[in-house]
């Protein structure tokens, strides 16, 4: 075999560009939108839907849209043009409910606080316990805003809080609550105790096989008749215990699944240092499980975050409830597009900044494990 | 059967196995384990796959459970006792065949963890124990990247490093250069050459024949969950007594 076979390197070759129809934007065109007939087609097609969706949107939503300052009368009298005044008027309501209209400073100055925990959050050099307590005396602030009774702030019943901040009350305590519950059930489900383990199975399937708005009924309807007469559970308490129920079930699965992807030899490993249970839990395990969980975990937020409007069902206010409720004023009823449209896009801001940040996050905990 | 025990005389000796069995299922994995090893004593564990080699040193950190029979460590017998447990974890160090770093702690981080959780030592006296052992492993230049930035074999000497820095009193190997391209398993073994050369107790599954006769002080075959046959390197290559150790030496030192 020696001696046979020959050098092969290959000579020097001068840089070669790629020919000129295979680059640039009209190669792009072709190769990507026109590359086959099917695709050919699809293209057409598309391009004549959004011609006939996107004029007609645009003309409603800007161009024959009534001012904000239009009357009613004049958004009746030509319904072609969306009636932003609508939403103008009832702003307010819309966003604060039923708080009183004096007192209204008080529910946006939650929304402030909670939009700047939420902000803050965001950042990982806040990830330190003591951004923990941050966080309860944020929580405690809000409280004393929306309940008042000190300070000299004019007390406001529960019954009375609505709109963005009884969303935001719901959807953030309620996930916040949720989220370390939902961990002790993940490491519960694949516990080696047979009995912890059982606990948690059991209620995480019983809780994921029931609607959320059967478990708001029970927490509104159901749950009263179980206790003694003359003790009664706010109403606003009982349906945020339901959603952290609720909530906690879901995360636990999405966690589990994160568990289930860390391999048998991190637990060998952290286990061989003679690191305690909690403590390879804590320190090896759940950091990188939790970080696998980011896609579900963010999915499960953000249908949270929506489904806190299900209260509306048990007679809260939130965010989709107040709307409804401005929408029957008379002298405004009938327009909804603009209601919900409004609202859409409020939820649509809210959880698309989640989607983004999640896909931050994602990137920055690779980032710094791989290359 | 000539035993070498070099200090066995002089001191109690450090792991004590007498009629460990262990069943996995209906498999009889370990059969009337009984083993005694001295302090500063290097063994070298052989035999074919699935003789229950690793589940013998698995056994001795409690990583694998026996069913029957004691394994007393270093004083402390392992029962279901989960702080004994413990305890013997904190002395016996483990490096495994695929590493098993923690991908989402730099290298420094993995060898701090424990010493500062475990042993609750201030930051910054781990930092420097650790420091000193990536130091001996010759890795330190690295000490502060992903353990996914390195190299296999560098891989494993950061696991040894981390082993080290909880100054454990045994060392147990499970097949560490079985995972490694060729050309990483000499970094790996000159390290663990030079631990055995500090007078470290070290149990070692391995099929490195030049490391077991270069280092070990005896060397035990194991086949079908028994222990067939132990000596000193020495005899054991070159005067093999049963039937079942000549066949596995011929196999592994033919190629």
């Amino acid at each position: 075999m020696t001696g046979t076979v020959e050098n092969t390197a290959p000579p020097a070759m001068a840089e070669e560009r790629p020919p000129v129809a295979t680059v640039g934007p009209l190669a792009w065109v072709r190769n990507n939108l026109f590359n086959t007939w099917y695709n050919a087609l699809l293209t057409v097609l598309i391009v004549w839907a959004v011609l006939r969706v996107v004029p007609p949107l645009v003309d409603w939503l800007v161009i024959k849209a009534h001012g904000f300052g239009a009357p009613p009368q004049e958004c009746r009298a030509d319904l072609g043009g969306a009636c932003w005044a609508f939403v103008a008027e009832k702003l307010r309501f819309i966003m604060f409910g039923m708080f009183p209209y004096d007192e209204q400073w008080r529910p946006l100055l939650v929304i402030v606080i909670f939009i700047a925990l939420l902000g803050a959050s965001c950042d990982r050099r806040f990830w330190h316990a003591w951004f923990g307590l941050v966080w309860l005396a944020g929580l405690a602030v809000v409280g004393v805003l929306m309940w008042g009774g000190v300070l000299g702030l004019t007390p406001v019943e529960n019954t009375y809080w609505g709109g963005l901040p009884l969303t935001l009350i719901l959807s953030v305590i309620g996930l916040a609550v949720a989220f370390p519950f939902s961990i002790l059930l993940a490491l519960g489900r694949r516990s080696t105790m047979p009995a912890v383990k059982a606990i948690c199975v059991t209620y995480i399937e019983l809780i994921r096989g029931v609607p959320l708005i059967s478990l708001l009924f029970m927490a509104s309807v159901m749950f009263p008749l179980f206790l003694p007469t003359g003790v009664t559970v706010d109403k606003l308490l009982r349906a945020q215990v339901a959603f952290i129920l609720f909530a906690a079930a879901y995360m636990a699965e999405a966690i589990r699944g994160g568990l289930q992807a860390i391999p048998k030899g991190q637990y060998e490993a952290a286990d061989g240092l003679g690191l305690s249970y909690w403590q390879k839990m804590g320190k090896v395990i759940l950091p990188q499980a939790l970080a696998i969980s980011i896609p579900p975990l963010v999915n499960t937020f953000i249908s949270f975050f929506k489904d806190t409007s299900l209260v509306i069902i048990i007679g809260l206010y939130d965010l989709l409830g107040s709307a409804k409720a401005a929408l029957t004023d008379p002298s405004w009823r009938g327009f909804y597009r603009e209601a919900y449209l409004f609202i859409g896009l409020i939820y649509w801001a809210f959880c698309f900044f989640m989607s983004k940040y999640s896909q931050r996050l994602e990137r920055d905990l690779n980032r710094s494990r791989r290359h | 059967m000539a035993l070498a025990h070099p200090q066995s005389d002089a001191v109690s000796p450090v792991i004590t196995c007498a009629g460990v069995h262990k069943w996995y299922g209906e498999f009889h994995v370990l059969r009337d384990i009984n083993l005694s090893v001295a302090k500063g004593e290097r063994i070298v564990i052989c035999g074919p796959s699935g003789s229950g080699k690793s589940t013998l040193i698995r056994c001795l950190n409690r990583l694998e459970e026996h069913q029957k029979g004691s394994i007393v460590i270093d004083g402390i017998e392992l029962t279901g006792n989960l702080k004994n447990i413990e305890l013997v974890r904190r002395e016996v160090g483990m490096v495994f065949q695929h590493f098993n770093l923690f991908p989402h702690l730099t290298v420094l981080e993995n060898c701090t963890l424990a010493p500062i959780w475990v042993r609750r030592q201030p930051k910054a006296e781990a930092e420097a124990t650790a420091m000193k052992y990536l130091e001996r492993v010759q890795i330190a230049n690295q000490a502060h990247k992903y353990p996914g930035q390195l190299s296999g074999g560098q891989q494993q000497r950061v696991a040894i490093a981390r082993s080290l820095c909880m100054k454990p009193k045994i060392m147990l190997f499970d097949e560490p250069t079985s995972a490694l391209d060729p050309e990483m398993v000499k970094e790996v073994l000159d390290v663990m050459i030079g631990l055995a050369e500090t007078g470290m107790t070290m149990l070692c599954v391995t099929h490195e024949m030049g490391f077991a006769k270069s280092v070990a002080d005896r060397v035990i075959f194991m086949d079908r969950g028994e222990i067939v046959e132990q000596n000193t390197p020495d005899a054991f290559f070159t005067n093999p007594q049963s039937d079942r150790t000549k066949l596995f030496l011929s196999q592994i030192l033919s190629h």
